[in-house]
């Protein structure tokens, strides 16, 4: 094992009051991410303070998820907000610095919710084909 | 404070040899064990499409009825898998990295 | 106040390598406002996780970055690892260990180079890679590979290195950190690098808490995290101290990456004597089923991992926070309020590695 991981579950109404509580004590916001489980997703806000740590996890649905931005709390969170926007169709209300869909220049809209295509990787070509 | 600190070593580097080698004209020197070109010891080769089953690029086709061994060289990331899932060994990683092609084609062995 | 102007800068611009675009809002000669964007060439390789098999992903993995691409195949399969309780050997941890410090030193000069050119300082630029170009002889003759070395995989090494090439790759380094000290020199005492990075781009201890600064840009805040304290691979068992320096500054930042370079060094030196020898693998059997942040120094910072498998051969969700990615906010807020002259020298004192960002 090489570290503890401490996940707390939280609700996304207390979110923004417990970042306020990290910010506090003197944690390092660390990451954001989605996590697709089927019809839901799950988010995870990570925090660090000397190297302990500590996440805090909650589920939305899969389409029409809406979190409060803590932004305001930790003014980088705004990269890690615009990214689950684009790529998970997030909402975040109240970014710091919204983008509005334009962080990554994707080709489709909200790719990573979308059911894995059939594998686009082409199949090796056969001696003779040109 | 120095002023220009690095007189000393433009000054060591102004009588030296250069360390770039004028490329094509005087090949590079090859590091033993570098990574480069996949070579099969068709001999050797029981047909079993391990490898091709294992490559990450799919660059590897094995066609076991007609007994032969195809590898798309383009898609090749010479990362040794193959090498490694290999059960009679006769494929191995040699240091020369092939030559410039213009055409996609499939080596046939 | 004067008049406002923005002016774009990148995603082609001379000192950048990589595409990054930053809009500069200039009063006169001083930038007031920075708005990133990045997105040029995302490549979407979390998504590439559910048609690559967890064996195979490393390749994938490695290929995050080229200039830390061992790390973050390191970081992968420490991640796999420990969700499926592998006791790795320890000399495979050892090797890890060498090979990671290796590419540790590779990348500090590759950005210590581009740094003398972002500064206009050609001949150290040069001189600088010379060096590199010796660290990228030995990477390649201990891995095979000069960038992506392809040496990691689950469940420990693919390579050894017999002892007569490690007493060859000491003596080699013997060699390289003559050299290094010299550049070192140049860097922190000459007076017109001095000039360019004294007192540019100043982040405080509490604002790179904040910011969410990993890595050097952390570590020269005052700050001395390093995520190599948490003793994975060897770290557990060699002796090191994290370099941090106080001021905040470029050259502070300048400062712990040189200081770093010789950390390496001494680390490598470390593990040579320390290493066991024996296996370098064991036999993985098995689908990862459960979830690990891994996390990892990498010579830009702390790399963190979220890999969730699902008991089958594809995981469900591979994520990597690079730290480039968590480097922007610092450098944003180190943008406003600079001279223009400056914004190049700024970016890059973040050891911006883009292609890790856009994963």
């Amino acid at each position: 094992m090489i570290e503890e991981q401490t996940i707390i579950a939280v609700m996304p109404e207390t979110l923004v009051a417990e970042t306020r509580k990290m910010r506090d004590q003197g944690y390092r916001l660390v990451q954001i991410c989605v996590t697709r489980l089927g019809e839901e997703l799950q988010l995870d806000y990570t925090f660090d303070l000397n190297r302990k740590f500590v996440n805090f996890r909650f589920l939305q649905p899969k389409i029409g998820a809406r979190v409060p931005s803590v932004s305001g709390i930790y003014w980088c969170a705004f990269t890690y907000e615009n990214e689950i926007s684009d790529l998970f169709g997030v909402q975040v209300d109240g970014n710091a610095l919204d983008f509005k869909g334009t962080f990554y220049k994707t080709a489709m809209k909200h790719p990573f919710i979308q059911d894995a295509a059939p594998a686009s990787v082409p199949a090796p070509a056969k001696p003779g084909d040109k | 404070m120095a002023f220009f600190q690095m007189k000393k070593m433009i000054l060591a580097w102004t009588f030296r040899k250069p360390i770039t080698t004028k490329y094509p004209f005087e090949p590079r020197k090859i590091c033993p064990g570098s990574r480069g070109r996949l070579d099969i010891k068709i001999s050797d080769c029981i047909f079993c499409t391990l490898c091709a089953k294992r490559c990450p690029t799919q660059a590897l086709d094995v066609d076991r009825e007609n007994k032969k061994w195809h590898i798309d060289r383009l898609r090749c990331i010479s990362c040794g898998y193959c090498v490694e899932v290999c059960p009679k060994k006769c494929l191995n990683l040699t240091g020369d990295h092939g030559i410039p092609t213009v055409t996609k084609d499939m080596e046939t062995f | 106040m004067g008049t406002r102007t923005i002016i774009p800068f990148g995603p082609q611009h001379p000192v950048l390598p990589e595409p990054i675009h930053i809009d500069l809002v200039v009063e006169d000669e001083k930038v007031v406002e920075a708005v990133p964007s990045i997105g040029f060439i995302h490549r979407g390789l979390e998504k590439l996780v559910e048609k690559k098999d967890y064996i195979e992903y490393v390749y994938v993995a490695e290929r995050i970055c080229g200039i830390c691409s061992f790390i973050h195949g390191q970081t992968y399969c420490q991640g796999i690892e420990e969700i499926m309780k592998i006791e790795i050997p320890t000399r495979a941890k050892y090797l890890r260990t060498i090979w990671g410090e290796l590419s540790r030193i590779h990348s500090h000069l590759l950005w210590a180079g581009l740094m003398a050119d972002a500064f206009g300082f050609e001949s150290l630029f040069m001189h600088t890679w010379r060096v590199r170009e010796q660290v990228l002889d030995l990477i390649e003759a201990t891995t095979g590979g000069r960038v992506i070395f392809g040496s990691c995989k689950v469940g420990g090494a693919r390579r050894d290195i017999p002892p007569e090439q490690m007493a060859w790759l000491l003596k080699e380094l013997e060699v390289i950190e003559k050299e290094m000290r010299l550049i070192v020199d140049i860097f922190m005492n000459d007076n017109s690098v001095k000039h360019r990075l004294c007192g540019v781009g100043v982040i405080s201890r509490e604002d790179a808490i904040l910011l969410g600064a990993v890595g050097p840009t952390l570590r020269g805040s005052g700050v001395a995290d390093d995520m190599r304290l948490l003793k994975y691979a060897a770290f557990g068992e060699l002796d090191f101290e994290p370099i941090s320096k106080t001021d905040g500054d470029s050259y502070s930042r300048c400062a712990v990456r040189c200081s770093e370079l010789f950390q390496s060094v001494d680390l490598i030196r470390q593990a040579a004597a320390k290493m066991p020898a024996g296996e370098i693998a064991v036999k993985v059997t098995g689908n990862p089923d459960g979830e690990f942040f891994s996390r990892v120094e990498q010579p830009r910072g702390e790399v963190v991992y979220y890999i969730k498998g699902n008991g089958t051969k594809n995981l469900t969700r591979f994520r990597a926070r690079t730290p480039t990615f968590a480097n922007v906010p610092p450098l944003v807020k180190m943008l406003a309020g600079c001279e223009l002259a400056d914004v190049p020298v700024l970016v890059l004192t973040i050891d911006p590695c883009i292609s890790c960002t856009e994963r």
